[in-house]
């Protein structure tokens, strides 16, 4: 059947123009095509594995930062003690302080008081005693003219003020 | 390929239709002949009858094989010219020389040497005519028995062929410029249709078959790839660019086999060698019975390809015309109504099938030369 024989000037024409074919695609198409192809998919590769990377940066630094804040706001926490504590301290010293320096001035104050009522007391005396005296002489003066007597009277007031 | 499930319904359904078509065919096909036998019968010798009968083998025939002028519209054609080596000189002339003769009724003679044309066919003339005319001595089947010489006319398949090759680097290389000027950016035009059906042809034909040594052998599979593919499709046209039956000549596959089959012997490693000749892991009369059959191995493979795609190229044309010419056996306008629907299907299976076809020989010559090229560990 003529369908299965080849022709001899097909085969030949066909021959040179496919290896041509081949021959200027590989070199000016095939190559520099393939070459572009690969060379896109890469750099979007590497696209994607920096965009990777940059991702767990941040996941990182993200992790990092939180980390610090806890820190700090433990430190804070530590300060906010110390600085309680202290202040607790102060105010009790002061008041302890305060304390005793009131129960020092008021034992002064007693004491002084004490002085005070004494001196008093010991003026009245003696004023009372020189009123007494005054008043004995004018008595004494105007109701008594007999010496004995006199003593006598004396004597005995003098014993009762003693007594008193 | 992934494409099954997107045809899977309405293809059955197709396929049922078009077998109720066909049988019914059958059916009407078998009757026509009944009557035509019957017919004859009444006429006596019928040669009238006979004559007038639309010989629907020989019409598709006619149009799938090549030929020296390239049919335009009706009655005309274009005369392409002929070049010949015919007793070691080169002799030229155009088809017109013949006058639309395809019988061997008018001789051309050239540099004082005789030719006729017969079937597509150029014959050195016999001296005188035969009873009907014919400058050729006809065998008992009435085939030509006159000499031959070296025909390397520009016919139709060889101009389809130079055409084919020109459109193919007019395509790529544009594309391949553009990725120059469009370095690192992401495909437009032309390239982002093209780049897909590259990138296929890397990831699903080469690098199963060839892995890591698939770089090699790419350019040659791009190449036979859009070749045919290009080509299938082409065959499809019906009019000038195209009409040609270019991948369903048997000389391209032919060639385009020879290819994949001299790529595969030139990068046989010896371990390729080593399982055609000596198998290794069976027992020594085995190793001696296969030899035989791996070396016979050797070269159906490339003939498989060769036939494959000539065979599946080739009917898909017939199929359309006879699908076509089913209007002038019944001659009947009423036979248009189904006849070209089918048609239509058909065509649209074909251009399935000019990429399928374009695929296979592509990944066949991908797995034949990763059988030759693989590293057995």
């Amino acid at each position: 059947m003529d369908l299965l024989i080849p022709e001899v000037g097909l085969v030949v024409f066909q021959t040179i123009a496919f290896l041509l074919l081949m021959f200027v695609l590989t070199k000016f198409a095939w190559k520099p095509v393939l070459a572009a192809i690969k060379e896109r998919e890469n750099s979007i590769d590497d696209a994607l594995n920096k965009a990777e990377l940059a991702k767990q940066e941040m996941a990182r630094l993200t992790s990092q930062n939180e980390e610090l804040m806890k820190q700090a706001r433990a430190e804070r926490d530590e300060i906010l003690k110390e600085a309680k504590i202290l202040k607790d301290s102060i105010v009790n010293e002061a008041k302890t302080s305060a304390q005793t320096e009131g129960a020092k001035l008021i034992e002064k104050a007693r004491i002084e008081i004490e002085n005070q009522k004494k001196a008093a007391l010991a003026e009245l005396k003696g004023q009372v005693s020189a009123l007494s005296l005054d008043i004995a002489e004018r008595v004494l003066r105007s109701q008594l003219d007999d010496k004995a007597k006199q003593q006598d009277l004396v004597a005995s007031l003098l014993k009762n003020v003693e007594l008193n | 390929m992934d494409c099954s499930h997107v045809f899977e319904f309405k293809f059955r359904r197709l396929i049922v239709v078009f077998t109720l078509f066909s049988a019914f065919l059958m059916v009407s096909l078998g009757a026509n002949a009944q009557v035509d036998t019957t017919h004859k019968a009444e006429v006596g010798p019928g040669e009238t009858t006979e004559k007038k009968k639309f010989e629907i083998g020989k019409f598709a025939l006619h149009h799938i094989a090549d030929s020296h002028s390239w049919h335009v519209i009706g009655d005309t054609h274009i005369g392409l010219p002929i070049i010949l080596f015919a007793n070691n000189k080169v002799v030229t002339f155009n088809d017109n020389d013949f006058h639309h003769d395809n019988d061997a009724k008018v001789v051309v003679e050239k540099d004082g040497q005789r030719f006729v044309k017969m079937h597509e066919k150029i014959y050195f003339a016999s001296a005188a005519a035969n009873e009907h005319g014919q400058y050729v001595d006809l065998d008992e089947k009435h085939h030509a028995k006159n000499a031959r010489p070296l025909d390397f006319s520009l016919t139709k398949n060889t101009c389809t062929l130079l055409l084919s090759v020109v459109v193919l680097l007019v395509v790529f290389l544009s594309v391949a410029n553009s990725y120059k000027k469009r370095k690192g950016k992401s495909p437009k035009g032309l390239q982002s249709w093209l780049e897909p059906v590259i990138l296929f042809v890397r990831d699903d034909i080469a690098k199963p078959n060839l892995g890591h040594k698939h770089e090699r052998f790419m350019p040659y599979l791009l190449t036979v790839f859009f070749f045919i593919w290009f080509n299938n499709m082409l065959g499809l046209v019906p009019f000038l660019p195209g009409g040609a039956n270019l991948t369903g000549n048997i000389a391209v596959t032919m060639v385009l086999a020879t290819m994949t089959f001299l790529i595969t012997v030139f990068n046989g490693n010896k371990h390729y060698w080593g399982h055609i000749f000596w198998m290794p892991g069976v027992p020594v009369p085995m190793k001696i019975f296969l030899m035989p059959l791996e070396l016979i191995g050797i070269f159906t493979k490339p003939i498989a390809l060769m036939i494959r795609l000539f065979a599946n190229i080739t009917a898909g044309h017939i199929l359309v015309l006879a699908l076509i010419c089913l209007i002038f056996v019944f001659n009947s306008y009423w036979v248009t109504a189904a006849s070209i629907p089918f048609a239509m299907f058909i065509g649209a299976i074909e251009l399935m099938v000019a990429f399928i076809q374009a695929f296979i020989f592509t990944i066949l010559s991908a797995l034949f030369i990763g059988m030759a090229v693989e590293e057995h560990h």
